[in-house]
């Protein structure tokens, strides 16, 4: 796998504390098809290598195109699916190895908002019930403390305390999502991920969720691992950036340094894609990304962007370049981009 | 990014109604007409049957010589049987069995099959392959001989009834419920559920088993009438319910030997027979209906 260091002080991440999470050469392959008459099984990898230093109270978001391997690093992340290897550290615990009973207990700390708010809460259970589950599941207090602390959670992500005797159908789009988050933050944890949290919301409840999350953010010091697909959500509300392929971070950068000036030629197609509100720019020629992106059971030999890459050369179809660090940014490309 | 100053400023404005999921499911229910001529008939039945003794003036077990297969009269409105006793009688009495062996090996097999198929679909792995052979069995199994072999080594009586049939029974509960169980397994809420570290019991008790709750409600209605029908046929072949109890099978069985001289005496417990069952599978129609919401305007 890459191996490669992402950034000079990540040798000494485990000791640092201003490194919530952190992922070493993380991997998550799928097997599929097999069996008795249907040949060899063949691998699918979702997850083929990332290496990761999340930063305590910072908005990290990914991107990349759906089927990268985006939500699936989400999961691993929290260890609701298993990693195939690598290493996921959360302020220095190694997740890897532990338990179901001590994993469980984490899970106070590591939270996640799902996407769809419908499939996310149970149809059969109350909103109160809904929120008293996590703080029941680590022992929160007694029954009244319980309440108390939903109404708290209701009223912390703008919801009236009467919502707590509904049902999730009675709700709105918007509604849910804010249970959503209110049970994330249950427990009172420190890092979250927000897995393509506002994706399914009409852009004026998103901006609205957005800003909640940015409170809440700021009021309860969390920090957010934010899976998305849109560009616009990213530069206003990330702090830093990855962009994902196949599996792998490509790029990885501030905000403002990635929008700016991006360094892979994949990031720079994947912005160049963003419809543009200005009519005189519009007619202007953009570079655009050729065909399909490559089935992730099958990866191209060399740099795995090599089929779509319109700057690609002869040594990118035989050597795979890792992810290397360049002026304080990583980018994993032969030939980064300059202006 | 601005803030809104005011978190009461950004809910979005939309009547709550109060909790419902009961009263639309009614609702729904009472709207299904066969349903209802279902459950009217049913309920009917089940006063017939507990009220058998105030209903009819006849003793169903006392044997008159004198007014042996008589046909139907003021007095005896389907006739008597062989031995003078009233038919109709006879199969209200006879109601009082089949409708306990209907409901209570529905309920043991529905118990054990909801409890095997939740641990056997969430759990996975030995769990699973041990509870689906074990079910594999009971199926490949003749149900029939089965029962029999349980009714014939432990002897003819009600509670053994009871034991065959829910033996019989749970097998295909189980396969149901197991694959609801797989189904619900992958959903969101379940991984939330484990994402705030709850145990893989409570998963299993509060959020899987509310989820399959419409499924067994079904499950159920359908059910009863299979069971109804499984202790006819025991009976009828002898093993289940002894003479000169009475159940609906067991008359069916004694009455076709008087089928020429006096055919209301196996036909009519027949014919309740098949109308409980019909009724039993439309209240399932219509619950099955009114349970699934996209059913529901």
């Amino acid at each position: 796998m890459t191996g490669s260091v992402l950034q000079p002080e990540t040798g000494t991440a485990a000791q640092d504390d201003r490194i919530v999470l952190s992922t070493r050469d993380l991997t998550k392959h799928y097997r599929v098809g097999g069996g008795m008459f249907a040949g060899p099984p063949r691998v699918v990898r979702a997850i083929d290598g990332v290496t990761l230093d999340i930063r305590a109270r910072e908005t990290f978001a990914l991107v990349g195109e759906s089927g990268c391997g985006k939500t699936t690093l989400g999961r691993v992340m929290l260890r609701l699916q298993e990693p195939t290897s690598g290493t996921i550290r959360y302020r220095g615990t190694d997740l890897t190895g532990l338990g179901e009973g001590p994993m469980r207990a984490l899970r106070k700390n590591l939270q996640i908002v799902f996407q769809d708010p419908f499939a996310s809460l149970n149809p059969r259970m109350r909103i109160g019930e809904i929120l008293a589950e996590p703080l029941r599941s680590h022992g929160y207090g007694t029954p009244a403390e319980i309440r108390d602390r939903c109404t708290e959670l209701l009223e912390m992500v703008g919801l009236r305390r009467q919502y707590l005797r509904n049902y999730p159908h009675q709700l709105s789009g918007g509604q849910r999502q804010r249970i959503g988050i209110a049970r994330a933050l249950a427990n009172k944890p420190d890092f979250v991920v927000c897995d393509e949290s506002v994706s399914a919301l009409d852009v004026s409840i998103q901006a609205q969720v957005l800003n909640l999350l940015s409170d809440l953010q700021d009021q309860l010091k969390l920090t957010y691992f934010f899976i998305t697909h849109d560009l616009a959500v990213v530069r206003q509300f990330a702090d830093r950036v990855g962009v994902m392929f196949l599996g792998r971070l490509v790029e990885v950068g501030t905000t403002e340094e990635l929008f700016a000036r991006p360094l892979h030629p994949y990031t720079m197609l994947l912005m160049s894609a963003v419809p543009r509100p200005d009519p005189r720019k519009r007619g202007e020629d953009r570079p655009m990304m050729r065909g399909e992106i490559p089935s992730p059971m099958n990866l191209p030999k060399g740099c795995r962007f090599h089929t779509r890459c319109p700057f690609a050369r002869d040594i990118c179809r035989v050597e795979d370049p890792g992810l290397q660090t360049l002026g304080g940014r990583a980018v994993a490309c032969h030939f980064p981009l300059e202006d | 990014m601005t803030l809104s100053a005011d978190p009461a400023a950004i809910l979005e404005p939309e009547t709550i109604e109060e909790a419902s999921f009961l009263r639309d499911t009614m609702r729904a229910f009472r709207r299904n007409r066969m349903a209802m001529v279902g459950l009217a008939f049913v309920v009917l039945l089940v006063l017939g049957a507990v009220f058998a003794p105030w209903i009819s003036p006849h003793d169903p077990y006392r044997v008159e010589l004198d007014e042996q297969l008589l046909p139907m009269s003021a007095t005896y409105w389907l006739g008597t049987d062989n031995f003078g006793r009233d038919v109709l009688t006879r199969i209200l009495y006879g109601a009082r069995i089949s409708l306990v062996v209907g409901i209570v090996p529905s309920l043991v097999s529905l118990l054990i099959g909801t409890v095997l198929g939740i641990l056997s679909g969430y759990m996975g792995g030995k769990t699973d392959f041990v509870v689906m052979r074990l079910a594999d069995m009971m199926i490949a199994f003749p149900s029939l001989l089965l029962a029999m072999v349980v009714m014939y080594t432990l002897g003819a009586n009600l509670l053994n009834i009871f034991l065959a049939l829910a033996l019989v029974g749970w097998a295909s509960v189980a396969r149901v419920v197991r694959s609801q169980t797989l189904a619900l397994r992958e959903k969101e809420f379940i991984e939330a559920a484990r994402a705030n570290g709850t145990s893989r019991a409570v998963i299993m008790f509060s959020h899987i088993f509310p989820n399959v709750v419409p499924t067994l409600i079904v499950l159920f209605s359908l059910s009863i009438p299979e069971a109804i029908m499984w202790e006819s046929s025991l009976s009828f072949l002898g093993v289940g319910v002894q003479p000169p109890e009475a159940s609906w099978g067991l008359l069916v069985a004694k009455g076709k030997e008087y089928m020429f001289q006096a055919p209301a005496v196996a036909i009519a417990p027949g014919v309740a027979i098949l109308l409980t069952v019909m009724a039993f599978n439309f209240i399932g129609d219509g619950l099955r209906d009114a349970l699934d919401p996209s059913m529901k305007d």
